[in-house]
């Protein structure tokens, strides 16, 4: 169950694996939607937290280009959906996230990643 | 008994066996409905059995999420530390939230999906520290888990516990924003261990410090962390721990026990008529809440709260 609110919060936390490791890309993804429901609130509140290019750009590796490559300056209704949409409905499944500096890979099974790290990456 | 962190590594300790004490229902079918919910009746008899564990956890939950004090009614981005079978999470959905969980053993992780929990989920050694980006989080909490840090695993050095503690807090104080707090429940088996820990946390950037429930009894005694960034120093302002309301005096253990759920029912009540008075906006609608439980329902999930007149509705934090 890794989706984008999480996946755009996330970087490489291998030791000294400290620049350029943002945002992990994707690798041979299967997903899933699933509905969740809609809160304007909490999503105006994150707006602030989300890497904007990282997010448009995730949600074109997993297929979704609803969002505008700009972050718009109002936060309409119509514009919340389409986050919302994309923040909290698609959900990574199987796959991988890549490290795009250093290149570790972590592993998604079931919708969970593997962060363990092998004592030479502490 | 000799104490988990002593016996095996947690991803070993919280093997299938020991993760489905996380989740299945209690053979004494009597029990299962007086402890299926915080706020449901004592138990007259107490059982180790695996409800009562869940009791005791969804128990320290509620009170962690009163100690991180957050804004009334608002929806919240959470980390849940070494979150298991997901037994907080279901209340921090229920709450309104939104959380992340990481947790070192597959097998409780495997329970939490099972259980359908809303949040994400990810494999994770908290002594290894965490890659989340500055300012993720609006709060954290940590049931019964961070005393599984002070136990070296292997002789490397990077696996000694303060270098643990010190990743583990360094990046957690970096993931979350400021001001926010961490809370974290604990079973420290000396004051050193407790000395250690929050001299580490101190290091971290950390303000805040211990708040201890019911000091006076053995068995409902409850260590928590309380941690704070971006406000005041260590030991400023730290909450009071609750007194145990006389628990103290009393030997008798189910005597002690049908107090102290006295005493949160009528924390409840007071929070009750809290919003009652105040205006108060749902969170995730009932309608929603309803559903998805009948969902869980149909699918033959278990212990699955029961619909009331709070359900959905917004508990305020107190003191
Ligand atoms: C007593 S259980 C509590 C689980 C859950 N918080 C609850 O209240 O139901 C302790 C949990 O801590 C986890 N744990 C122990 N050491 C850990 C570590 N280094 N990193 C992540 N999780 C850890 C265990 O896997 C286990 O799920
Ligand atoms: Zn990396």
């Amino acid at each position: 169950m890794v989706r984008l609110i999480t996946h755009n919060l996330l970087s490489c936390h291998v030791k000294g694996c400290t620049r350029n490791n943002f945002p992990l890309r994707f690798q041979d993804v299967k997903v899933e939607l699933r509905e969740a429901e809609f809160n304007a609130e909490f999503l105006r509140n994150f707006v602030p937290r989300i890497e904007w290019k990282a997010l448009v750009d995730a949600g074109k590796e997993l297929g979704d280009t609803s969002l505008p490559e700009e972050l718009p300056e109002m936060l309409g209704d119509e514009f919340l959906k389409k986050l919302h949409h994309v923040l909290l409905e698609i959900h990574v499944e199987e796959g991988a996230m890549v490290c795009p500096n250093c290149g570790h890979v972590y592993k998604i099974m079931s919708g969970i990643p593997n962060m363990l790290l092998t004592e030479s990456e502490i | 008994m000799s104490r988990p962190e002593l016996v095996a590594p947690p991803e070993i300790y919280y093997g299938d066996t020991e993760a489905k004490k996380y989740t299945s229902k209690c053979v004494l079918s009597t029990h299962s409905r007086k402890h299926s919910h915080p706020s449901s009746n004592f138990l007259p008899v107490p059982c180790q059995c695996s409800t009562r564990i869940q009791q005791i956890q969804s128990e320290m939950t509620y009170r962690a999420l009163e100690l991180l004090n957050l804004p009334e009614g608002e929806p919240k981005f959470l980390l849940d530390i070494g979150c298991g079978s997901g037994l907080s999470g279901e209340i921090l959905d229920e709450e309104g939230h939104y959380w992340v969980g990481v947790d070192i053993a597959p097998s409780m992780l495997e329970v939490a999906l099972e259980r359908e929990v809303e949040g994400d989920l990810f494999l994770q050694d908290i002594g290894q520290g965490f890659g989340f980006r500055p300012g993720s989080f609006d709060g954290a909490i940590s049931i019964s888990v961070i005393q599984w840090l002070l136990n070296a695993e292997t002789s490397h050095p990077s696996s000694s516990p303060p270098a643990r503690l010190t990743r583990f807090f360094t990046s957690l104080y970096a993931a979350l924003r400021n001001p926010s707090r961490a809370v974290l429940q604990f079973y420290p088996s000396s004051d050193d261990q407790i000395h250690l820990i929050t001299s580490i946390a101190q290091r971290a950037g950390f303000g805040g410090g211990i708040v201890v429930d019911y000091p006076n009894s053995k068995k409902a005694r409850k260590v928590f962390l309380c941690l704070f960034v971006g406000s005041g120093k260590m030991n400023d302002s730290v909450p009071r721990g609750l007194d145990g309301d006389g628990e103290e005096e009393v030997d008798d253990v189910d005597e002690g026990r049908r107090r102290k759920t006295i005493a949160y029912e009528r924390r409840r009540e007071k929070e009750k008529r809290r919003e009652r008075s105040g205006k108060r906006k749902d969170l995730k609608t009932k309608d929603w809440i309803v559903k998805k439980k009948e969902l869980y329902r149909q699918r033959g999930k278990e212990s699955v709260p029961r619909d009331s007149k709070y359900t959905g509705r917004k508990r305020r934090p107190v003191f």
